[in-house]
Formats: structure tokens, sequence, C-alpha cells
């Protein structure tokens, strides 16, 4: 007969089009990209931001203030760096969410593995461990949030004195490793997904399809390089 | 040479299937990996036991229908290599060799090493064609196609449509085959009219049955035609366009 | 011109007015040639479009005849049932075909015509096809063309965007339309395309992997099929107002051939037991150019590109014992047969003239290879002469596809070419409707007998599916139901229905009872031999008589030694491989009568006692200018031979020579 053995693995609903853009795995993968896009930026200024440790308690301390005062006085104090907060935490919540149900999915597509094991020819390891390293990177951003942003991680914790913080931290030699890996973990995240964004944009031409290549390792390579420098600086007592 | 085979057997999809093992002597170096099957075939059935079901048609890599996990490879170590060109002399004499059918939720294994893959089909009759009742076609000369253009959509239609980029995906997803035809028809000019609608449809049906592209690149190792996923970025921006020109044609027409 | 129906002519057998038998009317339409399929489809009874979905049509097949006449029946209202024994209607052998498909566009300006594809076909054929049939072939091929662009095939363009053509198979014209070396698929593939949307509209429903095992003809028509669900095992009938065969040719009676595993003659043999004439049975056609075995498990043999005799030439050594590799071998020890026997054409002699050559070495102890059974195709000169870069240009696919299979490098190494079964002219004989003897069945495409006479030109199959399939049936079949209109299909519990129903389960149950010892492999095998060897590229009496005793024999051993395991219920490769065997013993035989019976050569069909001084086919116009349509008597009989004599009013017969 005409009707397939196999039955669908989902059920189309009729919803308004930005939800049934969301629906669909493809457009889940589109909203990845860009929301990709938005924490790749993230990660990048505030790296850059960070490296400012390197000019000195005094530049790294008036960073964390201008921060606040972005805007200054034509709105109210902080509503920009909430903005851009808000704007973070839904990129999150949306890269997470459209990361786990594409998990879901995948797993019905195949309910049933190869019992003689695979052999992966082109899938490198950071792309068949984007869901491992997504998962540390977003416990270690709790951790990193507990230690740096919020102090209950940090008995020495003071507020409003970033480069104190910072450097209390990192001395302690197993909180430093733990930075160290999880950003060598989110430059893998990133060695695939800043490859990846391009394809699931459809950003691609053959003119640009090897630069897609060498911008994704370059640009993991300089978050890894940039932030693990800082708490390797501050173990070796550079930064103090 | 002598090879050692694991092969999968199940007797129909609402079985539990489980590997079993067979030793095969005067196995020749010129054989293809499906006349190495015909032989066991011939032995097991010799022997009393029943021959190893498995799909095969042309063999000689065109019409799709062949096609099994070897050793955790889909068709196979050979790249750009459908299992039916696949040849033993690939294989070194004692080779081991581990054969198990394509594994997805939507290609249920019909016995053995078959499976069934008609979800591919729902996924061409959801829009992969261009409408052109008999009779009604132009002059052919009338609509030309740029050379490229022509070179590039062929390059995608070249898919045989055998399944292994599903079998591949470590996600099961069908986006290789599915992009390949999206390709091939909204590249040429015949199929402007319908492109939009095309992807759309498309995409949905595949998702219907299939995972999703996490960009692995497994689909385009194991083609056996080599179809590029650049294909696959090619839909994506499509089915994101598809979006709003639907839209505002919709809305046009009040 | 002898006009007695040979062997045991049934009585009451008349002769039509030309001589032809009066149980054979090709209805060909009267008037000038030009004029016959326009007049024909005017004089042509329609079916209303409200009319039309009170039609069953069942078409079996959906390579490109089956699935472009269910496209387009679909399309135009009728409701249609495909069946294909592949996983999905898109596998269907056509979609091997490489190099071309052929069609009058005369695109390149230099000459070509309808009347000259028409004329080329029909001399092509060497003057055993109908004239009528042909013209109206070459006249739809541009039709094709059109149809095949609007849907998307992605035909070889020029820089400036325009279709690109070339010459193939030695014609003198630039007639052939291509996608790459896969023009078959991409054909296919529109066809199916087409064929998918109907299917998600309804009009058409398809069953894959279904197999037919039997026509049903009731009251003198036919009326369905019986089918066999391959996943399930489950036996049905199925009913309709007209049922289309388009199953393709029957070229793996030889076993090893370039066609698919599964290709068979079931579909047609079956509806010639129930009454269909089969039609120039030992009309085949064998491909000079495929990779020779290489060794006894050999399952297939893989067609190559006939457009290497281009570039490449070919020769044997000139000492049966010399066994050095060809590298060594000097020049003046090779012998350039083709050049030294044909020095007009050399390399590009037509395929039967090129195959029987390479027969006559490799037959003389002149083989190469280690089981010296091919001949070598060189491209050394044409490297030094052309450059490797240009070499790799136009081959570079093949000589992968070469190295694939061989693991040898043709840029180094000669390719060992030999030549095999490819191809069937023969098939179910049908009327200028393509409708077969049994009223309401249709044949179409390579499974009919009718357009390409005793050997197919390059590049005419595919003309030749699709036009059936898009063209003619959507007319010819409106013909046919128009007559019917507001008569009920037969209902599948008809008792005439269950009997053929029931028998087809009988068969099936014998094939699993018979508890002997060989697979249905190996009877394959086994009769492919005998047909390859008696049957083959040449034949001669004795051969074919001794042939004619060897295959009764082993239809016999085989309804006694064979062993088919598993069970009926459920997916059984070796049950369907055993139901398509026996077909191939029955027709194997008839076949063999059939070239016994044609006492010339002609074509694809070479006596070896009918050949000029210089080892060419001599034709016997005088006597053998008609189509051979055997009639089934019943097992164990002997077929009754009807011709339906051939008139030329348009192209004069003569005598094919390329010195």
């Amino acid at each position: 007969m005409t009707s397939a053995t196999s039955t669908p693995v989902r059920t189309r609903r009729n919803l308004p089009w930005p939800i049934a853009f969301y629906q669909t795995a493809v457009g889940k993968k589109w909203v990845m990209a860009v929301t990709g896009i938005i924490l790749l930026g993230f990660v990048l200024v505030h790296m850059v931001g960070n490296l400012k440790m390197y000019l000195g308690e005094t530049d790294l301390n008036k960073y964390g203030v201008a921060l606040r005062e972005i805007g200054g006085d034509l709105v109210p104090h902080t509503s920009i760096l909430w903005a851009v907060r808000s704007l973070l935490i839904l990129a999150f919540v949306l890269h997470i969410h459209a990361a786990a149900t594409l998990t879901a999915m995948n797993r019905k597509a195949r309910p049933v593995g190869y019992k003689g094991g695979r052999h992966y020819v082109a899938a490198n390891y950071a792309a068949r461990t984007m869901r491992m390293t997504g998962v540390i990177v977003l416990l270690y951003l709790l951790f990193h949030l507990m230690d740096l942003t919020w102090g209950n991680a940090n008995p020495n914790f003071v507020h409003g004195e970033p480069y104190h913080n910072v450097v209390e931290s990192f001395s302690r030699a197993p909180v430093a490793v733990v930075y160290i890996i999880a950003n060598i973990l989110l430059g893998i995240h990133i060695y695939h997904g800043a490859w990846s964004m391009f394809q699931s944009l459809g950003w691609n031409n053959p003119r640009i399809n090897a630069a897609r290549r060498w911008f994704a390792t370059a640009f993991a390579a300089l978050i890894v390089i940039g932030n693990v420098s800082m708490p390797i600086a501050v173990l070796a007592g550079v930064v103090s | 040479m002598r090879v050692h085979l694991k092969i999968w057997r199940q007797k129909n999809a609402r079985t539990e299937g489980a590997f079993a093992e067979y030793d095969l002597d005067n196995v020749s170096h010129e054989m293809s990996f499906l006349e190495m099957l015909d032989v066991l075939n011939e032995q097991l059935i010799s022997g009393g036991q029943e021959p190893v079901a498995f799909d095969s048609d042309c063999r000689e890599g065109i019409c799709g229908m062949c096609g099994v996990m070897i050793n955790g490879e889909a068709h196979g170590p050979q790249r750009g290599t459908a299992t039916c060109q696949l040849h033993m002399r690939k294989f070194s004499d004692g080779a081991h060799i581990t054969v198990e059918p394509w594994r997805s939720r939507s290609f249920p294994v019909n016995k053995d090493l078959s499976v069934d893959r008609s979800a591919l089909d729902r996924i061409i009759e959801a829009g992969g064609y261009i409408t052109a009742p008999t009779g009604s076609a132009p002059e052919a000369n009338l609509i030309p196609v740029p050379k490229e253009v022509s070179d590039a959509a062929f390059d995608a239609a070249a898919c045989i449509g055998c399944g292994a980029c599903v079998a591949a995906c470590p996600n099961g997803a069908a986006n290789l085959f599915t992009a390949a035809k999206i390709a091939h028809l909204n590249l040429l000019p015949q199929g402007q009219p319908e492109r939009w609608s095309r992807v759309v449809r498309m995409v949905e049906t595949m998702e219907d049955h299939f995972g999703s592209c996490t960009n692995y690149g497994e689909c385009q190792a194991a083609c056996p035609k080599e179809i590029s996923i650049d294909y696959i970025a090619y839909m994506n921006r499509d089915f994101v366009k598809a979006q709003l020109k639907n839209r505002r044609l919709i809305a046009q027409r009040g | 011109m002898t006009t007695e129906t040979v062997h045991q002519t049934i009585s009451g057998n008349g002769i039509g007015q030309n001589g032809s038998s009066s149980r054979l009317n090709a209805r060909i339409p009267a008037g000038p040639i030009e004029s016959k399929w326009d007049t024909h489809k005017f004089n042509m009874k329609l079916v209303a479009p409200h009319n039309r979905r009170r039609f069953e049509i069942i078409i079996i097949g959906t390579g490109l005849a089956g699935a472009a006449a269910a496209a387009t029946l679909g399309e135009a209202g009728y409701n249609v049932k495909t069946f294909c024994y592949q996983d999905s209607p898109r596998r269907a052998h056509s979609i091997a075909a490489q190099g071309g498909i052929n069609a009058a566009k005369n695109y390149r300006n230099d000459g070509d015509s309808v009347m000259r594809l028409f004329y080329d076909t029909i001399k092509g054929g060497d003057y055993r096809s109908r004239e009528g049939n042909v013209y109206r072939l070459a006249q739809e091929s541009v039709n094709i063309i059109d149809q095949c662009v609007a849907q998307g095939v992605p035909f070889a363009r020029e820089y400036g965007g325009l279709l690109d053509n070339r010459s193939f198979g030695g014609a003198q014209v630039s007639r052939t339309f291509y996608a790459r070396g896969q023009t078959g698929q991409q054909l296919l593939l529109g066809a199916y395309q087409a064929l998918a949307r109907q299917i998600a509209l309804g009009t058409v429903q398809s069953y894959p992997r279904h197999e037919l095992l039997d026509v049903i003809v009731h009251e003198g028509r036919a009326v369905g099929v019986v089918v066999r669900n391959m996943i399930t095992g489950e036996i049905a009938s199925h009913t309709a107002h007209a049922v289309v065969l388009a199953t393709g040719g029957y070229g793996n009676v030889f076993y090893l051939s370039t066609n698919a595993k599964g290709c068979n003659v079931t579909a047609i043999w079956r509806a010639h037991k129930r009454g269909a004439f089969m039609a120039n049975p030992c009309f085949t056609q064998i491909h000079p150019t495929c990779i020779p075995a290489s060794d006894e498990f050999q399952s297939k043999l893989t067609l190559m590109s006939e457009s290497l005799r281009n570039d490449g030439r070919i020769w044997v050594p000139l000492d049966p014992t010399d066994s050095r590799s060809p590298d060594r071998i000097p020049e003046p020890e090779r012998d350039y047969y083709l050049e030294r026997i044909y020095p007009a054409f050399g390399n590009l002699v037509p395929r039967d003239v090129a195959s029987r050559a390479a027969k006559r070495m490799v037959d003389g102890g002149r083989g190469v290879g280690p089981l010296k059974n091919g001949v070598y195709l060189d491209f050394s000169d044409a490297t030094a002469r052309l450059g490797r870069n240009v070499i790799e240009e136009r081959y570079g696919n093949l000589f992968e596809m070469y190295e694939r299979i061989t693991g040898e490098n043709p840029y180094y190494t000669p390719m060992r070419i030999y030549p095999a079964s490819h191809y069937t002219m023969g098939g179910l004989w049908v009327d200028y409707n393509l409708m077969s003897t049994v009223p309401g069945l249709f044949v179409a495409g390579e499974a009919n007998f009718s357009d390409h006479g005793a050997n197919r030109l390059g590049a005419s199959a595919l003309m030749q599916g699709l036009a059936d399939g898009y063209f003619v049936l959507p007319y010819t079949l409106a013909d046919f139901l128009a007559g019917n209109l507001g008569q009920k299909v037969v209902p599948v519990d008809h008792p005439a229905v269950k009997k053929v129903e029931a028998e087809a389960r009988d068969r099936t149950k014998q094939l699993l009872s018979i508890n002997g010892t060989k697979s249905p492999e190996w009877y394959h095998r086994a009769l492919g031999k005998i047909v390859w060897d008696y049957c083959g590229m040449g034949r001669d009496a004795q051969g074919l008589q001794k042939a004619l005793s060897e295959i009764p024999a082993l239809r016999e051993d085989f309804y006694r030694d064979l062993r088919v395991l598993g069970d009926g219920d459920e997916m059984n490769q070796s049950l369907e491989k055993a139901g398509r065997v026996a077909d191939f013993i029955e027709f194997a035989e008839l076949m063999c009568r059939d070239a016994l019976q044609r006492e010339e050569s002609c074509g694809g069909h070479f006596r070896t006692e009918h050949q000029t001084e210089d080892n060419e086919a001599k034709r016997d116009d005088d006597n053998y200018a008609f189509v051979a349509a055997w009639e089934w008597q019943g097992q164990g009989k002997t077929q009754t031979l009807h011709k339906e004599v051939l008139d030329f009013e348009y192209v004069h017969p003569t005598q094919r020579s390329y010195k």
C-alpha cells in the first residue's frame, strides 16, 4: 500500500508563524545560530573587557562601573546593561531549549542504535560532544556567576571590586583549573558552533566556505587563549 | 581470501534481531561485496539455512536499492561508492566484517539487512517535483538555463535516494536527501514558481519522519554520489526566506 | 513471400490481405506516413474529464514508460494503481541508462528531421520494425524533450543556456540530448516526480515491493492482476478496466547481463500464457563495451559507455599464446582487428558488428585477461595525441568506475571489454495502439516489441519508453476505455479472479514444496549458460536444437530438485527468484525456437549459416520481412507462429556495409 509502514515521529499543529517556524528543526537551528552569534558576541566582548585586568586594578574596576553607566544620563541607571543582560538570558534560554528539543527529536529518530558500533568519518570530536560541552559550559557559567557576580561562591567577594574578586578567585588553584578546563571546553563548543552556524543560516558560498572553518578555529582559539591567560596569569603571579 | 562475517539477522519488523557469525572461504578479491553475500547465501542454502535478505538491484551504483552498514560505515569504507560497487579487494585476508541494516525510526527492518525507505518517497510527494502536466510544456529552448546553474542542479540531482545519509547521520536526519532534491529544483528557472512552497512542505514532511541536522558532515562522507552539505545550507536559507516570502504573498491576496 | 504459419498451425488461422495472419491486426492508420498519427488521434474516441474517474487502470512497472503513463493518466483524472518490485518507483532499471535520448529537434542545424530519425531507426533496426510506429516515435521525440525540460531534467547545456547535443552511436547528426552519463536516471526522476505528485493527490495509488504473479483474463479481456506483497507475502488480486505492462526487457535470460538483478520476464510471460502473443523474442541486443566477467561468482555485468570507442583502439595480441602484459607487447604483434577489417568505420562500427568481431577473437583463443574473455580497449595513443587532461575530461568518470570494479587503472593499463546482453527488442506483440492480442492489455516500453526491429539504435530506448508513456498510451487507452463507459470492474471476489489467484498461490506453494538441493540462482546460471552459448551473439541450427533439448531438461530438473527455504508469508528473496527463473526457463525455450525459425541474420540476431563472405549479417527480405508472433498453446505444446508481414513504403531495405 501507499502508506509507509513507518509513522511520522511527530504530528504537525497549526500555530502562529513565529512559533510554527520555531517548531521546525530547521527553524530551531536557525534560532540556535542567531542566538549563537549573540552569545559569541558576548563571549568576545566579555573577554576583551576582562583583559583590562592586565592594565591594572583601576582600569578593570572602571570598566565594571562603565558597564553600569552605559547610556549615561539619557536612560535610567543600569537600564542598558539590563537590556543587554535580558537579551543574553533570552539567547541562552532559546539556545538551550532548542538544543534540548532537537536532541529529543534526534533520539526519537533512531530508537535502535547500531549494535555493531559506528565508525565516524567526518564528525569531529567537537561536533560529537556539543551536548556535553554545552552542558558543562552552562554549569560553569552558573559557577562563574556565583563566583564573580553574586559572590556566594567566593568567600572574599567584595561587591564592586572586580579586580580584587578575580585575583582572590583565581588564586585558589582548583578554581583556576576549573576556569581553564571550562574555557577549553567552551573553545571546543565554539569550534563547531561558529562553523555550524553558517550552515544553519545558509551562509555558504564556495568562496567563503574555507573561510568559515578558519573563522571558527580562529575565534575559538582567541577566546580560549584570552580567557585561559587570566587564571594562569594570576596563578603565575603576573597579576596579583 | 577468507572473511569472518557478523551479519544482522532479523525475521521481520516485529521481531527482535541479533548478529549471526559466518566464516567464508574462497572469497575472491575480484568479487563485489554483494557477490560475496551471494556466495554466502548459496553456502547457507546448501547447508539448509535461510539466506540473508538484502536489497540490491542495478548493481552499478545508480538505482539506490542497495546499502548496508559495513563495519560501522554506511556503504562501507570506500568513499563515493555504493555497497554494490564496493569490492572485496578493499578488505584484507581474514578480515572481520560487521554488516548491519540502516538504522532509523523511519526505516523499519523488513528482514535481515533490508529496510523500508518509503518515508523518503513521502518527502518527494510533498513537493519534490515541478508541476508540468504532460502536453503543457513549452518548447525546450524557450527556457535558457545558465550552464553553471544547470551543472549545480545536476550535482544535486545525482542523488540516488539510497538513504545512506540518514543511516550515517548520528541524528538520523534526512537533510542531505531532502536538500539535494530541493536544490535540484529550486536552482532551475522551471522550479521557481513552486520554490517557496516546495521547501516548506518538503522540510516539514522530512521532519515528520527524521531527525535534525547538527552539521556533523557524516552524510556527505557516506554519500555514494558525494553530494555536498552546501546544499543543506542552501535549503536552510530557502526555508527561512520562504517564511517571509509566503507570508507576504498570502497577505497580498488579502 | 511465405504466407503460411509454420509449426503446428491451428486450423482456422486465416491469412490477412498482405499475407499477415488474420489474428494480427496492427491497426496502422491509413494515409501518408506524416499524417497517420494525427489522423488517428482525431479518429480515436475520447473520455470526457468528468467520466475519467470512473475508470480504473493498473500499471505494472514504474520505469520510464510506466511512470510516465501513470503520471499522465493520473493527471488526466483516471484512477491509477502502479506496482513495482523495487522499494520505490524511482529505482526501475531505466535509471541505469547512460548515454542519452534522441530527438529530432535539429538544434544543431545539421540536417536532422522527423523523417531522418524515422529513417535511421528503421535502417538501424535492420528493416524489421513497423514504419507507422517508428514514424510516430520520431514525431513524439521532440515533445519528450519539451516535457522533460519543463519537469526540471538537468540536460547538458551550452554556455548560452541552450540545450547541448551530441552524436551518439555513429549517428551522422547530433540529435542526442544527455545529462552527463546519467540520462536515464534524470529522465526517470522526472517521471517519478510527476508520479509522486499524483500519488500525493490521490489519483495514483503506488504499490512498491509488489510483484506480478499473473494476469487475469476474463471473457477475452484483461481485467486485472494477481500480485504478491514482497514484504508480507500476501497474494491479492486487483481488477481494473485496463492493464498496462511496462515491465522492461528480458535480458536477464542470459543470467549475466547489464540489466538489474531483479529484471525479469514474468509479467510478459504470464500475459503470454494468458493469450498475449510474444513477438520476435530472439531479437536481443548485445552491447560491445562491457567489463568482462572476473570469476564464476559474477552476478552482473557493467556497461561502459559506448563513447569510449571514439578514442579507444581495440586490439588483441596476434599470438594466442602471448601472455605478456599489454604494455610489453610491441606494436607489430598487436592486431587492431576492427581497424583492419573495417577500415572506413574502424573502432566505430555498429554495436552488433563490434560485438561479433570481439567474440570471434575470443573464440579464436586470442582473448585477453586472466580468463582470456575480453579484448583490449587502449587509450595510450589517444592520451599521447590529446594529452591526459583531455582524456580525463572526456572519460574521467568512466575510468574511475572501471578502476573501482577491476582495480586496474585505464590510464596505464588498457581496459578489457567484452560484449554483454543489454537490451531486448522482442517483447509482447502490440498493435499501433500498443494493445496486445488480449483486449484491455497494453504493453509499453521495452516490454513490447514495437519500435526497434532487430536492433535498437543508441539513445532510442529512453525515447521509446517516454513516447509510449507520455504521448501514446494516454490517447490509445482513452480510445479503448471510451467503449467501456458504464462497465463495472470485475469484483475481486469474482470466481474468475479467485481461480487465477488460486493458481498463483499453488505455484508459490509448489516452488516451496519441491525441497530439492539446488538454489534458484544455480538454475538461473545454468540457464544463462545454455542461452548465451547457443542463442547469444552467434546462433546456428545445431546449437539451437541442442538448446531446445537442454532447456526442457533443465526445466524438469528445476521442478524436481529446486530448493527454496523459508515461507511464502514473509519476505523471501529465494522464492521471488525461483518464480522468475521458472518463467525465464520457459521463455528461453521460445526464444531459441524463434531464433531457429528465423533463417536469416538481421540486427542482433546472427545466424552463422546466414552471413556474407565478410562475416556480415545476411538478411532475407523475401522470406523473413515479418514479425514473428507466437501464440501459447498450453504447457508442453509448441507455440503457434503467426506472421505480421512488414511493408516498407518509405524506407527501402538495403544491406548494411561498414567496410
